[in-house]
């Protein structure tokens, strides 16, 4: 079972008990659980997670099968290798906002990577207005070619339409 | 070398007993425990809970960052953080909590009085990161991790 794991995904209309109802199911079946982001993402409510499982994926689906049908959510399993205890300590984390305009996270993400950064997690939201959408997304990752290149080119990433800060995170041990 | 305690050890959670007796023994204690605390890599900060030894004394060396105000090597016996200012939001990690970074609000600057290992009574105002280790290791003592103090990594941008 030690590697057995799948990467479950699930996404639906938001509603109470998505949550409870999947995870019950996987616990009657004898599931182990490990990490999982699970985020209301505009109405919709998504769910990716590890899950660790002695049977197949059929049958880790057909346990699935009926919460999702009686919840309306779209199941998926993917086969993976489920590392764990095996975390980066992220080094810089990354603010970008503006005005809602396409191609902005691909500017900035290019950039960035260009520039040595690994994310970790980045997280996004549209925010303001219907009129006057705003963009925000923040980041967290590792500057893998160091701190000053990335810093370079934020400052020429930064104009009138976004804003990019850089803060570095430094870790305290204690 | 003594034995670090990880989560969910039921004595991490306990509150501390002050010292009472500055001897021997105890300045022996607090060099094993600096041991444990430089033998962990990246540790800046211990606290005598950590190692299940229930008695209010935390040791922090900050030194090895480059570039920050410090005061060295400290020893706190019966520490007390008597003032607070500002406030700033920073990663902290855990010997007691491995593998686990997390976001947690602290005072930019405190000032605090305690005692050395000798008992002498000795008093610092400390900011930044090092400001930090001290709240981090003071806690301990109260049986407070920084898991209790999380705040999310959204929380300071979208919060109204």
């Amino acid at each position: 079972m030690e590697n057995n794991w799948y990467m479950l995904t699930v996404i639906g209309k938001d509603r109470p008990g998505i949550v409870a109802g999947i995870t019950t199911e996987l616990y009657k079946e004898g599931c182990y659980l490990g990490e999982a982001s699970m985020i209301r993402l505009g109405g919709d409510f998504t769910i990716m997670m590890m899950v660790q499982y002695d049977g197949n994926e059929q049958a880790l689906e057909n346990c699935l099968n009926p919460v999702a049908h009686k919840m309306s959510l779209h199941l998926h399993l993917d086969k993976i290798k489920g590392k764990l205890h095996d975390h980066r300590t992220p080094d810089v984390s990354i603010t970008v906002y503006g005005a809602d305009k396409s191609g902005i996270v691909a500017k900035v993400a290019t950039e960035l990577s260009g520039a040595g950064l690994d994310i970790f997690n980045l997280e996004s939201i549209v925010g303001g207005s219907k009129e006057k959408p705003i963009y925000i997304m923040q980041m967290e990752g590792h500057a893998d070619k160091g701190i000053d290149i990335l810093k370079q080119k934020i400052e020429k990433l930064t104009s009138k339409e976004i804003e990019v800060h850089l803060e570095i995170i430094d870790t305290m041990l204690g | 070398m003594l034995e670090v305690l990880t989560i969910p050890d039921p004595r991490l959670k306990e509150i501390s007993a002050p010292v009472e007796e500055f001897n021997a023994e105890l300045r022996l204690f607090i060099a094993e425990l600096e041991e444990t605390m430089r033998a962990s890599p990246g540790g800046v900060g211990i606290a005598a809970s950590q190692v299940g030894s229930l008695q209010r004394i935390v040791i922090v060396d900050v030194s090895s960052k480059p570039d920050i105000t410090h005061h060295g090597r400290l020893v706190l016996v019966n520490p007390e953080i008597l003032a607070w200012e500002g406030m700033a939001k920073g990663r902290e990690g855990c010997l007691s909590v491995p593998d686990y970074t997390g976001n947690v609000i602290r005072a930019k600057k405190i000032g605090l009085s305690a005692f050395d290992e000798y008992g002498k009574p000795v008093s610092y105002e400390c900011e930044g990161y090092e400001a930090r280790a001290i709240q981090h290791e003071v806690d301990h003592l109260d049986g407070i991790l920084f898991l209790d103090r999380l705040v999310s990594r959204r929380t300071d941008l979208y919060k109204r």
